[in-house]
């Protein structure tokens, strides 16, 4: 008896956990801000609907080298992530640095998963896109066809 | 004495609404009550009258606006500059029709997009902070599109704007909004097909006493500071008392009494409108 009620709190405190490992925005533990600038261990959204994108990991992907000669990443350059123990190339489709005027700034700093020719690994992608990246066509045509949204 | 003044005017009005022929009007309720008395016949009909619609916006004088980016900022900077700027602000608000607005408004931009199909973009937003002075005034719109937060900061006289409606004129409770990023994301979604609320001309402008519920800790800053000094976030829910009294530590009382950081812009006010209205008559 006591045996079984001892399976039902630690079946409970399983869903729990698992409750509370799915809430990716929402800690229940406080974290320190997402970085405004995209720089090397900047934490990332990838806003795509590809497997490695979707698929809950303990550890957010991170940013680890962004192919400009600055080091900060803008919209349209070009990110390396470490997503799940992989390195894979990324795209930036957003972030929450405030750029030039007339130009919209986001709540979060969105990615978009691409091989390393350039073409997107997902089939949709879920959030507005900034149209400026538009100037980007030739390079980034299949990537834009998948966009939704342009703000 | 004003009571009878109005009862004139409206008497006037309807004088006017209805000609020379409109005794009637003045005393219908008299013939119907004598209709009434004589028993032995079915009363007359009376038609009723025509209902005298006053619209009480006519009353009111229109309310008087000065946009603030017409007011130069309190510096050593030669006048001349910000009297040149506001000559082609003027001559700028001779195209577009920059409407009345203020923070807490939602508003409509469409702008000229070189990279957009029909190259026209259209933005709709709530309004979350106003700045900068003269030709480089811009205002922040916010709004929540399929679940991700968006910012445009718009430049007021940038040429590649084209429209700017006023979708919901209201004020909030605060000069600046920006604790929106951090307050849940119902209080920063607009419907981006929202129709236009008609709004009078005359009067104080509406203010939305709305006070917002905040995401958990942390925040983009610690609105709770009194420098910030919000009054549109409910702070009962999220922080605990001795939070907030220990955010009252960072305090300072006497910068409300501090004479040199006074700005009175009345008088500057006024001549600003008197040197628009003439600038805008040439």
């Amino acid at each position: 008896m006591s045996m079984q009620v001892d399976m039902a709190q630690v079946r409970r405190f399983g869903t729990v956990l698992t409750q509370m490992l799915r809430l990716p925005q929402h800690c229940t533990f406080s974290v320190s801000a997402s970085a405004a600038a995209i720089q090397k261990m900047t934490r990332v959204r990838v806003v795509d609907n590809s497997t490695l994108g979707t698929a809950l990991h303990h550890r957010p992907p991170r940013v680890i080298h962004v192919y400009t000669k600055n080091g900060i990443g803008k919209v349209g350059d070009r990110v390396l992530l470490a997503i799940k123990g992989q390195k894979k190339k990324a795209l930036i489709v957003g972030h929450k640095m405030p750029g030039d005027r007339m130009t919209p700034r986001f709540d979060s700093n969105n990615v978009v998963l691409i091989e390393d020719n350039g073409n997107p690994t997902g089939t949709r992608i879920k959030v507005p896109i900034p149209t400026h990246l538009r100037k980007m066509e030739g390079e980034y045509s299949k990537l834009l066809a998948i966009a939704h949204r342009f703000v | 004495m004003a009571s009878t003044a109005r009862s004139v005017c409206t008497a006037i009005c309807s004088l006017r609404a209805f000609g020379g022929k409109n005794h009637r009007f003045l005393s219908t309720s008299l013939l119907r009550l004598a209709a009434g008395g004589e028993s032995d016949q079915p009363p007359k009909f009376m038609p009723p009258t025509k209902p005298v619609i006053l619209d009480s916006a006519h009353k009111l004088p229109v309310r008087r606006f000065l946009s603030p980016e017409f007011i130069p900022p309190r510096q050593r900077t030669n006048p001349l500059k910000f009297a040149l700027e506001r000559k082609d602000m003027v001559k700028r608000r001779t195209t577009l029709n920059i409407p009345e607005f203020y923070v807490g408004s939602i508003l409509a931009v469409t702008m000229w997009d070189p990279h957009a199909s029909e190259k026209t973009n259209r933005f709709v937003g709530i309004c979350i902070q106003r700045s900068g002075k003269g030709l480089g005034a811009t205002f922040v719109l916010r709004n929540i599109i399929d679940g991700q937060g968006v910012e445009i900061c718009f430049e007021l006289y940038n040429p590649r704007i084209q429209q700017v409606e006023v979708l919901k004129l209201e004020k909030r409770l605060d000069d600046n909004l920006l604790y929106l990023r951090d307050a849940l994301p119902e209080y920063s979604t607009v419907d981006i097909n929202m129709k236009p609320v008609p709004s009078s001309i005359s009067g104080e402008v509406a203010l939305n006493q709305l006070k917002v519920k905040m995401k958990p800790k942390p925040w983009s800053k610690r609105w709770e500071r009194p420098k910030y000094k919000v009054q549109g976030i409910r702070f009962d829910l999220c922080l605990s008392l001795e939070k907030m009294e220990e955010a009252q530590k960072w305090a300072q009382p006497w910068l409300e009494f501090d004479m040199l950081k006074e700005y009175d812009t009345t008088s500057l006010e006024e001549s600003l409108r008197q040197e628009l209205q003439e600038e805008a008559s040439k």
